[in-house]
């Protein structure tokens, strides 16, 4: 087979697999059980993406200036309080 | 129709040549391949698990309190006293007030923290906790097992497993222990009339403004977080603002800029030589352009297409475990991102108009300088 077509053939399968992302997407959506349904009734207030530090675990119910009332003199220390930012008042 | 199959033929052939021309420099362009795919895959991965973690922060925060009441003494957050309750119920447009009890564990044993619930369960067992798969994972737990904690007073508490909640659940509760509200007493010493924090339901949401307001003014001590506020610290989490999205968006974008900026500047001499060549041979102008063309749309296509279904197999079956190693920080229990897929196809087409186009674009122009030049200068150059 020349080889432009082997490409092409190539790019054909990508396309089709890249095509097929929402539709496998969708289908998940709709077969998937939803293991947290039960925990709902907790109410929580936020999701559990770091646990190291109380104000990254719980962005929503610190405040900004959670990450600094260690001792008067504290940086902010932790890793991920780099990454999930204090919520900010509305301007 | 026989033009048709013309045209076909003759991109063939110029496909089959600029094959040709990328494979004779292998290694160059097999690694600038490589680069432009992690590129791509880094920014299709952050838009699928951003877009993914959006959608899961929705859902699971719609249940969220409409309104948590805290206290503050000296600018830290205090227990709130029973009062404060009975006070914020007789608020007009207030429905409930449900004094939540929770804190934060470190266990030293494994140097994790756990988040600490109560439960409004009334059929709770005491000294029977329901625990998140993190726990579990971390520290080898089974239902049945026995976790041992140590109250504030020094008293060793056992717990026995009653349940552990599943790992499709670690969102919500990876780092999670739920046990009775006396036994949430006796681990804290807790004081008894008091709660963490209030959850309050109003009936109409309109009206929380208003009721967060009376709730300040009548309790000057307490600050009122609306629903509203807890979503709008996750839209800014996941904003591309955001820190994580930043730093990522920041490097993929500018490395990209390099690439494209790399290949608009300018041709190598023996790219040069190859259009010179060509065009003496009898290559039309268009030829060339046509070949520059196939040129970089094998390279970007190829990239775009396989890095995005690489980045959907790296967020969706593979838990995403760069971006996890990145929430780590220095946490113990940590969450598995078992994340529901989602694509969104605008968000899709924005990354290939940011990739594919520009970059093509950017093959192209240079060329179409060398080549509208006289072979023989282009050649000698």
């Amino acid at each position: 087979m020349r080889r432009s077509l082997q490409f092409l053939l190539f790019t054909a399968v990508s396309l089709v697999m890249f095509l097929l992302l929402p539709l496998h997407a969708s289908y998940v959506r709709l077969h998937s059980v939803d293991e947290s349904r039960s925990l709902r009734s907790l109410h929580v207030t936020d999701l559990c993406l770091a646990t190291e530090a109380r104000y990254t675990r719980h962005p929503a119910m610190a405040d900004r200036h959670a990450p600094f009332q260690e001792h008067p003199m504290a940086l902010e220390h932790f890793p991920t309080g780099s990454l999930i930012l204090p919520n900010l008042p509305e301007r | 129709m026989k033009n048709v199959q013309k045209a076909i033929e003759r991109h063939l052939n110029i496909l089959e040549f600029t094959l040709a021309s990328l494979l004779r420099r292998k290694a160059k362009n097999l690694s600038l391949l490589a680069m432009y795919l992690l590129v791509v895959f880094m920014l299709a991965s952050l838009q699928f698990f951003v877009t993914a973690l959006k959608r899961e922060a929705a859902i699971i925060l719609d249940d969220a309190p409409d309104m948590v009441v805290q206290r503050l003494m000296a600018g830290r957050q205090d227990l709130v006293p029973g009062s404060y309750a009975s006070e914020i119920a007789l608020i007009k447009g207030v429905t409930a007030v449900r004094p939540r009890l929770w804190g934060y564990y470190y266990d030293a044993l494994n140097g994790a923290n756990y988040t600490i619930m109560a439960s409004d369960d009334p059929t709770a067992v005491a000294e029977r906790a329901s625990i998140g798969s993190g726990i579990a994972r971390s520290r080898n737990l089974a239902v049945g097992d026995l976790l041992p904690l140590i109250s504030y007073d020094k008293n060793p508490i056992m717990l026995e497993i009653g349940t552990i909640f599943p790992s499709g659940s670690d969102l919500i509760a990876a780092d999670l222990i739920m046990i009775t509200p006396e036994d949430f007493h006796k681990l804290f010493n807790f004081p008894s009339g008091q709660a963490t924090d209030l959850a309050v339901t109003v009936h109409n949401p309109k009206e929380l403004p208003t009721v967060a307001a009376k709730v300040a003014s009548q309790l000057p001590d307490s600050r009122p977080i609306l629903k509203s506020e807890i979503m709008r610290t996750y839209q800014s989490i996941f904003d591309w603002r955001g820190g994580m999205t930043l730093v990522i968006l920041t490097t993929s974008l500018l490395s990209f800029i390099i690439f494209a900026w790399d290949k608009a500047t300018g041709l190598s001499a023996e790219e040069r030589k190859e259009i010179g060549i060509l065009k003496s041979i009898g290559w039309e102008t268009s030829d060339v352009l046509l070949l520059k063309l196939w040129e970089g749309t094998v390279i970007s296509l190829t990239a775009f297409l396989l890095g995005v279904v690489l980045a959907y197999w790296h967020v969706f079956f593979l838990s995403a475990p760069l971006f996890a190693q990145a929430l780590k920080g220095w946490s113990v229990i940590y969450p598995r991102f078992q994340l529901i897929p989602v694509v969104d196809a605008y968000q899709l087409t924005i990354l290939f108009f940011l990739t594919v186009v520009p970059y093509t674009t950017a093959t192209v122009i240079p060329c179409w300088r060398a080549a509208t030049i006289d072979p023989d200068a282009a050649m000698r150059y």
